[in-house]
């Protein structure tokens, strides 16, 4: 029986290790290539572990050669300014669905639900249409007001302000709290851990997104990483590999950093779309 | 009091409910009003063709052959993507020590910017320089061109979508596996269900399977939409054997700015992804009612 244990704990590790290795090795791959020098990315002789050190001019080259700093930057404004809009109408509103009675409350909630299955695909051709219409293109505006509204934080904040008592609630309207008061002070801190999950959640999408800033953005100025790491890609450097694996593992490192630092918090709030 | 929550409510909805008449509800109109029209973007008169191009989608070859493509996309997919991510849940959930190192591993991809792995991809796969390659020269299969090839491009990427798509449906699994009381196995025991097999086919199975299929479904709908890796890799070709919905909605709209004919393509899409929520939302449901 113990023996039988143990194999089976071994062939576990073995299939798990297999496993991990073919899903960590483009990383791998990335960060050994982002350290080789070109001798011997190209050369004949392959060495799995680079003879010399070429990290400093690959990254170099990454960060000096190509748009990659404006479009982090840019990246980080975006996401950060989504995040704040986002969190600012969905909070309140998703308070009001589920401690307000008001008209037309199961209209907008049915509404909420019918949002949780239309992506940004959809209503992409008319929001260009109005943006180039209000001459808006390729600006950081354009980029954003597609997702201020997030029907899935407001169903998710919604769900969490359900469980909030209504004891306290009106403990705090006897003492004089108004209900603007009572949402930031009262209840948004008591939803932290959903605002943070959402937080991760909404910034690790708009990160990675590549169809809408595919669509609106034209000049170097409004490039966001998605964006900036296809264009060094495809520009004149692009065949250097080192240099190009450099600047993907520049753009990846912010999201798997935070992944590193806060695990539980990133697991939480990426697969918060499941049935728990 | 009443009357001062009923007002304080509509007043908190009221912004939100304005971005979703200018964002969701607003843009959804013209979409269907668009879509019975001949625009295209700059054009100076615009004439009402009905339902015309409804009809000609199901005559487009190029969207007949993109709507092939993703199905067969969302079919080399899904068996991987649901019966490894619980494959993986399970070998996971019985690891003790080692079992977050697995799970971070796992889950690298689905945290990492996919069109910065997708160059990676694209690197690794390179026909003279990537690892992949010199694997298959090995292997006795030099000069595959795994990307290039017109019969071998969709698979290749969709094995792309696996890898970046299984971690998150294993931390979906080990989220379901948790949730099953420790005592069920000892009652099952107790019946009988001696072997790991028998324990897995009376206990684990039946009580995964509303999380198997609501993994079923999100890996579906996740599946459907892709664009990055073909937008990055492939760009529809070769010979448009990696041409998807969402690629082919993207050049119509986008590139040769046919606005009416994509915006008849953007309903036909969302039909689908409305057909596949509903699915879900009953999953959901069912799931309430269980537990």
């Amino acid at each position: 029986m113990r023996r039988r244990g143990l194999l089976g704990a071994l062939l576990s590790h073995a299939v798990l290790l297999a496993g991990a290795v073919l899903m960590a090795a483009p990383f791998l791959w990335m960060l050994l290539t982002s350290i080789r020098p070109p001798e011997e990315v190209f050369g004949t002789v392959f060495n799995l572990i680079p003879t010399r050190f070429a990290g400093y001019e690959n990254y170099r080259v990454a960060l000096v050669e190509s748009n990659l700093p404006r479009a982090l930057l840019n990246g980080a404004i975006v996401c950060l300014g989504i995040l704040a809009v986002q969190l600012l109408f969905a909070i309140p509103s998703a308070y009001a669905l589920a401690k307000l009675k008001f008209r037309g409350r199961e209209w907008l909630f049915g509404l909420v639900l019918f949002g949780l299955c239309v992506p940004i695909q959809v209503p992409a051709l008319p929001l260009y249409l109005g943006l180039a219409q209000a001459g808006l293109l390729d600006s950081f505006f354009a980029l954003m007001a597609p997702f201020f509204l997030t029907v899935f934080g407001m169903f998710l904040f919604r769900q969490f302000f359900r469980s909030y008592p209504d004891e306290v609630l009106d403990a705090a309207r006897l003492d004089g709290m108004g209900e603007f008061e009572i949402v930031w002070r009262l209840a948004a801190p008591a939803a932290l851990p959903a605002i943070a999950a959402f937080s991760i959640f909404s910034i690790v999408a708009h990160w990675n997104d590549l169809y809408w800033p595919l669509i609106v953005v034209t000049s170097a100025e409004r490039s966001v990483p998605s964006l900036a790491i296809l264009a060094f890609r495809d520009s004149e450097t692009g065949g250097n590999y080192g240099a190009l694996m450099a600047a993907a593992a520049i753009t990846t490192a912010p999201l798997i950093i935070g992944f590193f630092a806060a695990r539980r918090a990133f697991l939480r709030g990426i697969t918060m779309t499941g049935p728990r | 009091m009443n009357r001062a929550k009923a007002l304080a409510g509509a007043a908190f909805a009221a912004p939100a409910f304005a971005l979703m008449l200018a964002l969701l509800i607003g843009p959804l109109l013209v979409l269907l009003a668009l879509s019975v029209t001949d625009y295209r973007l700059g054009a100076m008169a615009v004439k009402l063709v009905g339902l015309g191009h409804y009809a000609a989608l199901f005559q487009d070859e190029v969207f007949q052959r993109a709507l092939r493509n993703t199905f067969l996309y969302v079919a080399l997919v899904l068996p991987g993507a649901v019966f490894g991510g619980l494959g993986i849940a399970l070998l996971v959930h019985a690891r003790v020590r080692t079992r977050s190192f697995y799970e971070v591993i796992y889950f690298l991809p689905v945290t990492s910017t996919l069109v910065a792995m997708a160059t990676v991809w694209q690197f690794m796969l390179h026909p003279s320089l990537g690892p992949v390659s010199a694997v298959f020269a090995a292997l006795g299969m030099a000069g595959v061109d795994l990307l290039n090839d017109p019969s071998l491009a969709l698979g290749t990427l969709a094995m792309i979508g696996l890898w970046q798509q299984v971690g998150f449906n294993m931390v979906l699994f080990l989220a379901g596996l948790s949730a099953i009381p420790r005592d069920l196995y000892e009652a099952a025991a107790l019946d009988g269900a001696g072997g790991g097999i028998d324990r897995f086919l009376r206990v684990t199975w039946p009580l995964l399977g509303p999380t198997t299929m609501f993994v079923t479904i999100t890996s579906t709908i996740a599946a459907f939409k892709v664009f990055d890796t073909v937008a990055v890799l492939t760009k529809g070709g070769p010979l448009g054997s990696t041409e998807t919905l969402l690629y082919v909605l993207y050049l119509e709209g986008f590139q040769y700015f046919r606005t009416g004919y994509a915006a008849a393509m953007t309903i036909v899409l969302l039909a689908f992804l409305i057909i596949l929520s509903l699915l879900q939302a009953r999953v959901i449901d069912r799931r309430v009612h269980y537990a």
